[in-house]
């Protein structure tokens, strides 16, 4: 009896979180000053990044032999580099593209696992074991370092960037949604739409899946940041976006020979931008793991 | 399960891993484009001399004989060779590990001796000073890019404060590296005697191994400070508290004891975060460690090199982990059972 007690409350209590995360979300941010902040930015800078070619102040591949290597001023915020590009129009179009690559990313390894995950969680067997095998094998590679490979194998290129970063991707929502599905399938929804005689594609993507997002929301939250890190790095050594494409890592890799001769902004800007911005994910990421699994508040 | 079962069971569970490792290494290697005959015979070379290539370079063969050759090399120890510097890449991963092993294990040093302190003191008084650092440490470190952390290190310490040397390689110049006994300059100066070349080598690894130990830190503390407070959390502790022991045996013994436990699992997790650091770190400091190397190839187009140091990096990473699995199955019966 009391087992059953709390496998009704459990599964109310997670069928009430899907319902207005978004919501829950708004109500603990504006609680907590930080998390308030961390959303604001997130807001803040997508817009700056979809409005790049109305709220940049100059073209970001615009020379200007007049002003090379300013410092920040009133004309140029955020100074200029050695060919006189205004720094902050560089930053902000970086910032597009940047998020455009991670969340292209974020979305191709959210699919590729959500539906690896799905079948290898419902099928179980030979899927569940090939599946597994295959996400071992990306998993015994650094990140990092397995999509260094991918790209230098793959060429340079932005498509490439954005393939490697998914692929490495792939395990955290295989193995989320596989463990998701694991549990929901057994629930008495997934027994009353086999029951009736749904076709097991439509049991699987339409009845179970949705019921997995949750925590798979957290995970892509706090990965984009990764991702944003990850293609931030490829770029600063020379690999993924190539110059006079703007990229907040190609940009730091710019400043860095204009260290020893004291031109502080050059490098300083595009990590800062990079730092604030995965520092929003991650805030973002924790608190809504806070509000969509309360189990886990304050502990991580 | 028994002990001996259960290192049956690990083993030929890293056999199927190392397996798929070599099978990406090579779709990497061999599957994309770009056709390593032609880059081999020069921009020049006729048709027929590529096809010559071809053949002796084994690419005519059917795609399973070629992913054999190249396993039967591997484990031959044949990594390939580098076109830049005309030298089997084993041959110069072997001159090149050392001061990578040299940078990662005092980084790894720096993050584990300042991380679990202030994991442990942030669970232990929660919400307290140090609690917000740690949180501070935990978020921060994480979002904040390795390759920037450097250059803003440099920035500060060698050009403003002038207190590190310049962020050129692993010793100053004009500084003799010491005799090779270990390949770590630091303790082969000290083995030797030679306090010029110690001073020198310490201070030129400073700032590169503070700037990848702060990176790791971060998941170091963020983990140790979770673990813990679990641990505080659990019924032993509480009767333990209730039994009236004192407060310091409580926290420094039963309850840290028991959280080295899973830390110990973080091993793994840091090393892939010090292999993705090091690569940068590397970089941004000319250290010429592996890290370094991949890239300056990846830079000239030169494959080998690079898809050794995947591998290699794999191979370790995956090594790293059978071991920690291992250690954590002897310490800890329970996981045997899983």
């Amino acid at each position: 009896m009391a087992s059953s007690t709390l496998e009704s409350v459990s599964a109310e209590a997670l069928a009430g979180v899907p319902r207005r995360p978004g919501a829950r979300l708004w109500r603990r941010a504006r609680r907590n000053g930080l998390s308030f902040a961390a959303l604001v930015a997130i807001v803040v800078i997508a817009l700056l990044a979809v409005l790049a070619p109305w709220v940049a102040p100059y073209d970001p591949d615009a020379t200007d032999a007049q002003a090379v290597l300013e410092r920040p001023s009133v004309r140029h915020w955020l100074g200029t580099d050695i060919f006189g590009r205004d720094q902050l129009s560089r930053i902000i179009w970086a910032g597009r593209l940047d998020l455009l690559v991670a969340l292209s990313a974020t979305a191709m390894a959210l699919t590729a696992g959500a539906v690896l995950g799905a079948l290898a969680g419902y099928r179980g067997g030979l899927v569940d074991q090939f599946v597994m095998r295959l996400v071992d094998t990306i998993m015994a590679f650094p990140a990092f370092i397995l999509a260094m490979g991918i790209t230098a194998a793959a060429g340079n290129s932005t498509v490439n960037v954005v393939v490697a970063i998914a692929v490495t991707h792939v395990p955290i929502y295989t193995r989320l949604i596989r463990g998701e599905m694991l549990r929901v399938r057994e629930m008495e929804y997934a027994e009353a739409a086999r029951t009736v005689g749904n076709p097991q594609r439509r049991i699987i993507f339409y009845h179970l899946l949705p019921n997995c997002v949750p925590p798979v929301i957290v995970q892509a939250t706090l990965a984009m940041g990764f991702a944003i890190l990850t293609v931030a790095a490829l770029s600063f050594i020379g690999l993924g976006i190539q110059p006079p494409q703007s990229e907040w890592g190609a940009m730091t890799a710019e400043g860095a020979s204009y260290i020893v001769s004291g031109e502080w902004w050059i490098f300083l800007f595009p990590g800062l931008a990079i730092m604030v911005t995965v520092l929003a994910f991650n805030l973002v990421g924790d608190t809504l793991r806070d509000v969509l699994d309360p189990r886990m508040r304050g502990l991580a | 399960m028994g002990l001996g079962r259960y290192l049956l069971t690990r083993v030929l569970l890293v056999v199927p891993t190392l397996f798929g490792v070599t099978v990406v290494t090579f779709v990497l290697t061999y599957l994309l484009p770009g056709n390593p005959a032609l880059v081999k015979a020069g921009p020049l070379a006729t048709p027929e001399h590529i096809q010559e290539m071809e053949r002796r370079m084994g690419l005519d063969q059917p795609v399973p004989v070629q992913y054999w050759r190249y396993l039967s090399a591997l484990l031959r120890g044949d990594f390939g060779e580098s076109a830049t510097t005309g030298r089997p890449v084993l041959e110069d991963f072997r001159q090149r590990v050392p001061a990578t092993l040299e940078l990662t294990l005092a980084s790894l040093l720096i993050a584990v001796a300042l991380g679990i302190p202030l994991g442990v003191i942030a669970a232990v008084r929660r919400d307290g000073p140090v609690d917000h650092l740690s949180r501070l440490v935990g978020v921060g470190g994480v979002a904040m890019p390795t390759f920037w952390t450097g250059l803003l290190a440099i920035y500060v310490v060698f050009y403003h404060l002038g207190l590190a040397p310049p962020p050129l390689g692993r010793l100053s110049p004009g500084v003799t590296a010491p005799p090779t006994v270990t390949g770590l300059y630091t303790l082969d100066a000290l083995l030797a005697g030679n306090l010029v070349a110690f001073r020198s080598a310490l201070h030129q690894l400073l700032l590169p191994a503070l700037t990848l130990g702060f990176s790791v830190m971060a998941p170091v503390t963020r983990m140790v400070r979770a673990t813990m407070l679990e641990i505080l959390e659990s019924d032993y502790i509480k009767a333990a508290w209730a039994a009236g022991l004192p407060r310091r045996a409580i926290v420094y013994g039963d309850a840290l004891r028991n959280c080295l436990i899973p830390v110990v699992t973080l091993l793994g997790v840091v090393f892939g975060f010090l292999m993705a650091g090091n690569v940068v770190v590397e970089i941004v400091f000319a250290w010429p460690g592996i890290g370094n190397y991949a890239v300056t190839s990846l830079l000239t187009k030169d494959a080998a090199p690079i898809q050794g140091f995947v591998l290699f990096v794999a191979v370790v990473y995956v090594a790293i982990n059978f071991t920690v699995d291992l250690v954590y199955g002897l310490i800890d019966p329970r996981v045997r059972l899983r």
